[in-house]
């Protein structure tokens, strides 16, 4: 059998999936191993808030015997994986990241979870994140930042900031997270690598701790564009559990080949030529990528998204509104944080102290902008006007794909910045999601893929499909990987241990 | 500057929220909120008199389910996760008009 | 009260009878264990979604189109959003600018005629929780989410009532055309059916509506006339003092029979109604509602006439048709070919003389239209005179203490309650024994003693076991004494 803690290193998903089932080596030792790694580093990124070590090796073990007993396995049988701590999983808390929801353990399974645990896969524990998904640089997290595995003084972006980092750290080979606004593509920017956010409605939102309803999904983390439409293809399709699930068919998501001779690669101007803000280091690559495009055979075509100045202005309304509403049900009653009263202190005392314990700045905020956004008076200036220009983004989408199979452009304006650089700004921070708001107010899936380096940190591109068609989008990703031929590149953890010591 | 939020707004808006704040997270607000909705007042910028709004994200019309009663968490698990219970039920300061 | 109109709109709701709650399958039944019947969604869980119930649909718009209204082919689901502890998300799933029914009408029958009120609109929306009083402890309440997503219909009627009478006329035609269409079992005691009612007072002759109060906890349709009528002159001594009617919330005291304002700061609710991103549009299309339609059955007014038609008195009707099982019950019994007269007799006699017997026993209505038949077998025996009145007395008290099924007891004690015997060849041997047997007293009758003859009269019916026709026994018994004494006299004279 081969050494379980060097194929961390060198495995895909895939890869992993695939020795398991061979029994070239043992779900249990790999588990092991992947325990083992997140025990060494995690102190220092901090992208787990949970571990189930004896559920984990539990479930490793029962694989391998599953394995020697003939039974048929499922796709993921023992692939080790995260999940974001969004997600109900009984067995193990759940907090969002928040101190609002302190001991709170789900009495349901989400159904991505579900899916997860019927494919075989072993989830190992549960990802940080920031506080109820609100943030982009995983700094508003109650219980600690996560730090970028490849530079650990800066951020892994968030909110799926855990997510991204413990993929790229090798704990397991794949996680889940959520995209709001551009939580899964951001973090897997900084963090090199890739993540998808699927089309709204594509994977049920069942079990998941809600932010923003009409925005929010579950979507995958992996190192490779096979290995992350491999889970997407696991945890997505309908759900009669959730209202908002699609009844379109997924489509066949893994074996594309990658060829895009005569693909029409739409670049919109917005987000290159006419960026403002946009890292020039990070320009390059994309335009190096756009290149290596071409010369693959695809067609590149000039796009306009007209209204792209206005996608950050209406997110921070239709999201936050969405937000204060699905946020009430924290209060003190039925489960999570209750504040101590005092003497003669009543109902209204025990929701406004619970939930000014509870929240953290960030969320605050929002429940504040949201709850203002909806209120007597402001309704239809704010939240009804950041809907009818929500149609106007939307449109933009549409019509661009109409001439295009996918839009390209970078995914984040900058590679990771430095912990606490951009935290005093609030709207600062907000503008990190310029690319990636739009595709969650439109509804169309977009992904990010690692595509080079900048200052040696990651740079991903974003690329932005027709609604439904994930196929199209994953499959020009997969051309691009190959066209590109960078290999997985991961982080050396060991010399950043090596260099944190005195 | 937005000359819409004032101290007053937040504290109105941080009732209906029910959000107790101190008096430093009331100034830092103001300003935050000042400057946010300040920000927002570019989507006053297009005309969207014409425009629908976007709320709804799927194409599906709303999918109903048969009326079949299922399995219930049940009590005790219903309770399992509360601050404070007693008697089979959820408990909290005496609400006016029960 | 003459220079002043009341005008008055009932804002309703209605428990759908359904199995599963509006949004998740969690069991609606009545009376479980405290937050027994709960699921994620009914805890409001982190992760829970909504999905609703297909029958919750299908009962809303049989309740939207048994009262005329237009329904919505595209609805839409809004959140009302407060905070209180049996509101589990902190907002309820309710609709608010697109509800499923609108612009129906009630014929309310009243003591003056139909009256026509105008239904607003009809929307759904999920009910809350139950909060009650901690045991013992006066500083806690206990909160039941048992209740918590069961499904409602709010029907919202136009101010177009102008007294309590016609506001109680209104829900009780209203609960009756609910009922029959099974939407709600209109249970008021048990608050599957409550009124809120909208009241306020002008001038006789203007056309602008006062300032108006909402008063909440009506239980009853006594409540319904009680709390209005104290309203309207609450209002009215208000206005003729001077002082203005603030607009509030008011609670009706029914033990202290007055409304008061809600204790606790009366805040304007800000309710912030958006659109609910977790269900899309409800799209009905119109060949399901036809089919909704087609399945309706016939509504209390359409019942109500028939009998009225076929005889029955008007207030009788009004009664009968209260619950569809009672007039189904009642209308098959009568049969086809049931002349007026008969059917006016029978009518009368269910409700008045059986309800009144039914009402000292332990036996319910459910029991009488499972003995309807029986029931006016027995009237038609007593109406053809081979009951007498306390044959049919007896026979009805002995079935309804009985404790076997009502239907069965009937029977058995009209079998042998026997029959009123009338005719003069069977009545006049036992007369003539009996005036032989008590010749003395005979004489003393004859004599001038006319007292006597109740004493004879009473000797003949304990003979008869009381089943002689009363009217046939004075007519032969006169006859036999006052022939006796003519014989007598015959024979004096000689």
């Amino acid at each position: 059998m081969a050494n379980a803690a060097e194929l961390l290193d060198t495995l895909s998903l895939v890869d992993c999936a695939a020795a398991i089932a061979a029994g070239d080596v043992s779900a249990e030792a790999i588990t092991g191993a992947v325990l083992d790694r997140i025990d060494r580093f995690d102190g220092q990124f901090g992208a787990l808030l949970h571990v189930d070590r004896e559920g984990a090796l539990a479930t490793a073990a029962s694989t391998d015997q599953a394995r020697k007993a003939g039974a048929a396995l499922g796709p993921l049988a023992g692939v080790p994986v995260t999940v974001k701590d969004l997600i109900s999983v009984p067995g193990m808390p759940l907090t969002a990241a928040s101190k609002i929801l302190r001991g709170y353990e789900p009495p349901f399974t989400a159904t991505v979870a579900r899916r997860l645990r019927d494919a075989g896969a072993v989830i190992i524990g549960k990802n940080n994140l920031d506080e109820f998904a609100m943030g982009s640089s995983n700094e508003n997290s109650a219980f600690g930042n996560v730090a970028n595995p490849w530079a650990p003084d800066r951020v892994p972006g968030g909110s799926s900031g855990g997510s991204a980092a413990a993929v790229a750290a090798g704990y397991g080979f794949g996680s889940l997270g959520t995209d709001t606004g551009g939580s899964i593509r951001l973090p897997a920017s900084l963090c090199g690598v890739v993540g998808i956010k699927p089309t709204y409605g594509r994977v049920s939102r069942y079990g998941v701790v809600a932010f923003a309803s009409s925005l929010d999904q579950v979507g995958p983390l992996a190192l490779t564009v096979d290995d992350a439409a491999l889970l997407l293809s696991v945890i997505g399709g309908h759900d009669a559990l959730d209202s908002t699930s699609a009844t379109e068919p997924l489509g066949d998501l893994r074996s594309g080949p990658g060829s895009l001779e005569g693909r029409r690669i739409g670049v919109p101007r917005e987000f290159l030529d006419d960026a403002e803000g946009l890292d020039p280091g990070v320009a390059s690559c994309i335009r190096g990528s756009i290149d290596a495009l071409k010369s693959a055979g695809a067609t590149i075509v000039d796009v306009s998204l007209p209204h792209t100045p206005l996608a950050i202005a209406t997110y921070y309304l239709v999201a936050t509104a969405e937000a204060s509403s699905n946020l009430s049900r924290y209060d003190g009653v039925r489960f999570g944080h209750r504040a101590t009263l005092a003497q003669g202190e009543g109902i209204t005392d025990l929701y406004e102290r619970s939930r000014g314990e509870g929240f953290g700045p960030e969320v605050k905020r929002r429940i504040m902008l949201g709850t203002f956004a909806l209120s007597s008076g402001y309704y239809d200036a704010y939240y009804e006007r950041a809907c009818r220009v929500r149609r106007l983004i939307h449109d933009d989408y549409v019509s661009a794909l109409k001439s295009c199979d996918v839009l390209v452009g970078p995914t984040s304006p900058v590679p990771a910045w430095r912990l606490g650089e951009c935290t005093d700004d609030p709207l600062a921070m907000y503008l990190m999601d310029i690319f990636t708001t739009g595709a969650s107010l439109a509804g169309v899936p977009a992904m990010s893929v690692p595509v080079g380096t900048t200052q040696n940190l990651p740079v991903g591109l974003q690329l932005i499909g027709r609604h439904f068609d994930e196929e199209t989008m994953i499959d020009v990703a997969r051309g691009l990987e190959k066209a590109l031929n960078l290999g997985v590149q991961r982080p050396n953890l060991d010399a950043l241990a090596d260099e944190s010591k005195p | 500057m937005s000359d819409t939020i004032d101290r007053a707004t937040v504290q109105r808006v941080a009732r209906l929220a029910r959000l107790r704040l101190s008096d430093a997270e009331q100034d830092s607000l103001v300003d935050d909120l000042q400057r946010i909705v300040a920000y927002v007042e570019k989507l006053q910028s297009v005309d969207t008199s014409a425009i629908q709004p976007l709320v709804h994200m799927t194409i599906d019309a709303m999918p109903a389910r048969k009326d079949v009663a299922g399995q219930p968490l049940g009590t005790d698990k219903a309770l399992a996760n509360a601050p404070e219970a007693a008697d089979d039920a959820f408990v909290v300061p005496r609400v006016v008009g029960s | 009260m003459s220079n002043w109109q009341a005008v008055i709109g009932l804002e309703v709701h209605a428990q759908l009878r359904t199995e599963s709650k509006l949004f998740s399958n969690a069991p609606t039944a009545f009376g479980a264990r405290p937050n027994d019947q709960t699921s994620p969604v009914c805890l409001g869980l982190p992760g829970a979604l909504p999905v609703i119930n297909e029958e919750a649909v299908r009962l809303a718009i049989a309740a939207g189109l048994a009262t005329g209204c237009t329904i919505a082919h595209r609805s839409i689901f809004a959140r009302k959003s407060y905070f209180y502890p049996d509101l589990p998300k902190g907002y309820q799933i309710s609709q608010f600018a697109k509800p499923l029914c609108l612009d129906g009408h009630l014929e309310v029958p009243t003591s003056e005629g139909t009256v026509t009120a105008k239904i607003i609109r009809i929307h759904m929306e999920e009910d809350a929780g139950k909060s009650i009083h901690g045991e013992g402890n006066a500083h806690t309440s206990h909160i039941d989410l048992n209740r918590a997503g069961t499904p409602l219909i709010e029907i919202v009627g136009a101010p177009d009532l102008h007294s309590a009478d016609h506001a109680a006329d209104y829900l009780r035609e209203l609960r009756a055309i609910l009922i029959y269409t099974g939407v709600c079992d209109g249970n008021m005691e048990q608050g599957s059916l409550r009124c809120d009612a909208n009241v306020s007072v002008r001038k006789n002759g203007t056309t602008t509506l006062g300032t108006r109060c909402e008063i909440k906890n009506i239980n009853s349709f006594r409540g319904v006339r009680d709390a209005i009528n104290y309203e309207i002159a609450r209002q009215i001594r208000l206005i003729e003092a001077g002082d203005k009617v603030v607009q509030q919330t008011r609670l009706w005291d029914a033990d202290r029979g007055r409304t008061e304002a809600m204790r606790g700061k009366e805040e304007a609710h800000d309710y912030r109604y958006f659109p609910d991103p977790d269900l899309p549009p409800l799209v009905v299309s119109q060949a399901t509602i036809d089919a909704i339609a087609a399945d309706l059955p016939e509504l209390p007014r359409t019942r109500r006439e028939r009998l009225i038609s076929r005889g029955v008195a008007a207030d009788v009707a009004a009664n009968l048709c209260e619950e569809r099982s009672r007039v189904d019950a009642f209308e098959n019994a009568l049969g086809p070919t049931r002349d007026a007269e008969s059917t006016r007799s029978a009518a009368g006699f269910v409700i008045s003389r059986v309800v009144g017997a039914m009402n000292q026993s332990e036996r319910t209505w459910t029991d009488l239209e499972s003995a309807m038949g029986p029931l006016l077998q027995a009237h038609d025996r007593w109406r053809a005179g081979k009951l007498s009145n306390k044959m049919l007395k007896d026979a009805l008290n002995k079935a309804l203490s009985a404790t076997t099924p009502l239907s069965d007891a009937l029977t058995a004690a009209l079998a042998t309650a026997g029959e009123v015997v009338s005719d003069s060849g069977a009545l006049q041997p036992v007369i003539d024994a009996l005036l032989a047997q008590h010749a003395a007293k005979a004489d003393e009758y004859r004599a001038g003693k006319t007292k006597l003859f109740g004493f004879f009269m009473g000797q003949v019916m304990r003979q008869l076991k009381g089943q002689a026709d009363a009217k046939t026994v004075i007519a032969l018994l006169r006859q036999s004494l006052d022939n006796q004494s003519r014989n007598n006299e015959s024979l004096d004279n000689g």
